[in-house]
């Protein structure tokens, strides 16, 4: 068996993306991802890579624009208020078709909000973001070894797909420690003949862009930009399927809601219920189909988020309604305990309890 | 026998620049300086938001467009990535002192190695002619149709002598291009800001004051000589910062 190491998410995240090959990470101070800026200020130098404390999340992302273009594999993370910020940047490495990780360790919101872990960033993760059509892939993880894992699988989907893949993970995941095995990594060289790295008078010159006066060009841009999404769609979903063979009842969460869900579901079956869950591991692409099967046998569906109920919506659109679908929340940085999504799960079946 | 060719270092497509504008002439000489070195081929150019926008199209060497005002994040991310290659950004005065200020002033101070041309025409082109960070006192723009208005705007940004006071830069020259004795010093500062990266120097940027008769709503003679009269007295041309210098000293 392989060796593991105890390590905090944040660490694990930094870790991973070095055996991923990325030599280059950018990103400015916010709680509580810190971890990851402090791990790579130490590794960097020593491995010949760059870690660049930027004068700002703008400054950041747009760094990573700039390494993206030139086809290394490049990183930077922030918290919510710093991802916010890096919106601009990212809508245009989107619009680049450019790969890149970012790393949202999300903090309760809206504004400065919390320090506290929170799940409320799923809109602007899923939906967009920044401005115009586009996606980011959206990987949700929930163990300290997910963060390792999914960043290598992040680097290696970005690279595949010519796109930016976020990994969104929250406070709890950031911080907490657990043993991990550190992933074995055999990652292709993937060919970048698209990439600014000086023509060597051998080409005619690259140009990394995403500007299109001319209407029609930029519609056949974005009409094939959606179709690699919709190749993203059918083959990239990941979901975990929990207890749903006989489940009458379906719980959905991801990261720390889906440990806290876990629990629960287990507590639930012991007193009878028939309850499973499924953990949605990509965001987007979401498992719609999952769930809409799962809508053919379960009575009904309980999002479990640490936000004012986001996710809940995509449950929604994905059963086409056709269960009533429950929230169990907390949110501003609070996590709701088993009990409490057990009280949800027992008032969504009905009640063994008076 | 030739007697004029156009730069390697610039591509066939036709410039959309209107009559009389320097930008023209500043692509020129920021390619022949590119051309002299011989460094074209591992020239990579980092675009503004701004009258510049396309000059992906017309500098043939590698090209990246940038957001407005973070041309020098993503040459700082290029360079880092690649410190053998050559890295220029090309901005206008909206796109490095107004929205851009905070990318210039950390590339400055990290004496990031890499060449900065800053074309300084004291107004926003592309949008139309509204008040830049660099627009004179009392100047009519779109935004402040009765003259820029000191106490309620502020004062233009002299960003050369900003820059200037800054430990980290290399070299900080500012030039124009309104007349033939200007455009020959113009070309020597921007040879000399490109190779100082090769040299390893650091971050050197060139302030390249400019001409918009368009939106001045002047001939593009009148404008040259508005760039003399107003535009030269309110940003004397000069050598700000050179570190060569300060060694020697």
């Amino acid at each position: 068996m392989q060796e593991k190491v105890l390590m905090k998410g944040n660490e694990a995240i930094a870790e991973a993306a070095i055996l991923a090959g990325c030599r280059h990470y950018f990103g400015y101070p916010i709680t509580p991802q810190t971890e990851i800026a402090a791990y790579m200020a130490k590794r960097m130098p020593k491995i010949g890579g760059t870690f660049l404390q930027a004068e700002s999340e703008i400054s950041a992302i747009n760094m990573v624009y700039g390494v993206a273009g030139a086809g290394f594999r490049v990183m930077t993370s922030s918290s919510s208020p710093g991802v916010s910020l890096k919106q601009e940047g990212i809508s245009y490495i989107a619009g680049a078709d450019l790969p890149a990780l970012i790393v949202n360790v999300q903090r309760g919101g809206p504004g400065l909000g919390g320090i506290q872990p929170s799940q409320s960033d799923y809109f602007q993760a899923t939906k967009g973001g920044g401005h115009g059509d586009y996606h980011l892939i959206v990987l949700a993880p929930a163990s300290v070894q997910e963060m390792a894992d999914m960043t290598v699988k992040a680097f290696d989907l970005a690279d595949k797909y010519r796109m930016p893949v976020m990994l969104l993970a929250d406070g709890t995941m950031g911080q907490m420690m657990e043993p991990v095995a550190l992933p074995e990594v055999k990652t292709a060289a993937v060919e970048k003949p698209w990439a600014v790295t000086g023509t060597q008078m051998k080409r005619k010159h690259n140009i990394i862009n995403s500007l299109y006066l001319n209407p029609e060009q930029l519609e056949r841009t974005n009409f094939e930009r959606f179709e690699r999404y919709r190749k993203v769609e059918r083959d990239e979903v990941l979901y975990e399927s929990y207890l749903m063979d006989d489940a009458e009842y379906c719980v959905v969460a991801f990261g720390i809601a889906a440990r806290v869900s876990k629990n629960a579901v287990k507590a639930a079956r012991e007193a009878g219920i028939k309850v499973g869950m499924i953990r949605p591991i990509t965001l987007w692409p979401f498992p719609t189909a999952a769930l809409a099967e799962a809508a053919e046998r379960v009575k009904g569906f309980l999002s479990v988020e640490l936000s004012m109920g986001q996710m809940i919506e995509d449950v929604r659109l994905a059963t086409s309604c056709r269960r009533p679908v429950a929230l169990c929340n907390r949110t501003g940085g609070m996590i709701p305990t088993p009990e409490e999504v057990l009280e949800a799960i027992k008032k969504l079946s009905g009640g063994c309890e008076a | 026998m030739t007697v004029f060719e156009k730069p390697k270092s610039l591509t066939d497509a036709p410039l959309h620049y209107c009559p009389g504008c320097t930008h023209g002439i500043i692509h020129r000489l920021v390619a022949e300086a590119i051309d002299e070195l011989g460094i074209e081929g591992k020239c990579i150019g980092v675009a503004p938001v701004g009258c510049a926008v396309m000059a992906y199209d017309y500098f043939a060497c590698d090209m990246v467009e940038a957001a407005h005002g973070r041309a020098p994040a993503v040459a700082t991310g290029l360079k880092r990535a690649m410190p053998e290659n050559i890295i220029f950004t090309y901005q206008g005065d909206g796109d490095l002192a107004s929205i851009g200020m905070a990318e210039t002033v950390h590339a400055a101070t990290r004496n990031e190695n890499i060449t900065v041309i800053f074309v300084n025409n004291a107004i926003y082109g592309m949008t139309g002619g509204q008040m830049a960070p660099t627009s004179l006192p009392g100047q009519v723009t779109q935004t402040s149709p009765y003259g820029r208005d000191v106490k309620t705007v502020g004062y233009p940004i002299r960003v050369c002598e900003m820059l200037a006071a800054l430990d980290g830069p290399a070299y900080i020259e500012r030039v124009a291009v309104n007349n033939v004795k200007h455009v020959k010093a113009a070309k020597k500062a921007i040879k000399r800001a490109f190779e100082n990266q090769v040299q390893g120097k650091g971050f050197s940027l060139i302030e390249v004051v400019s001409s918009c008769p368009t939106n001045w709503g002047m001939t593009p003679e009148k404008a040259l000589a508005w760039v003399e009269e107003k535009m030269i007295p309110y940003y004397p041309l000069g050598v700000y910062k050179d570190k060569d210098k300060e060694v020697e000293a």
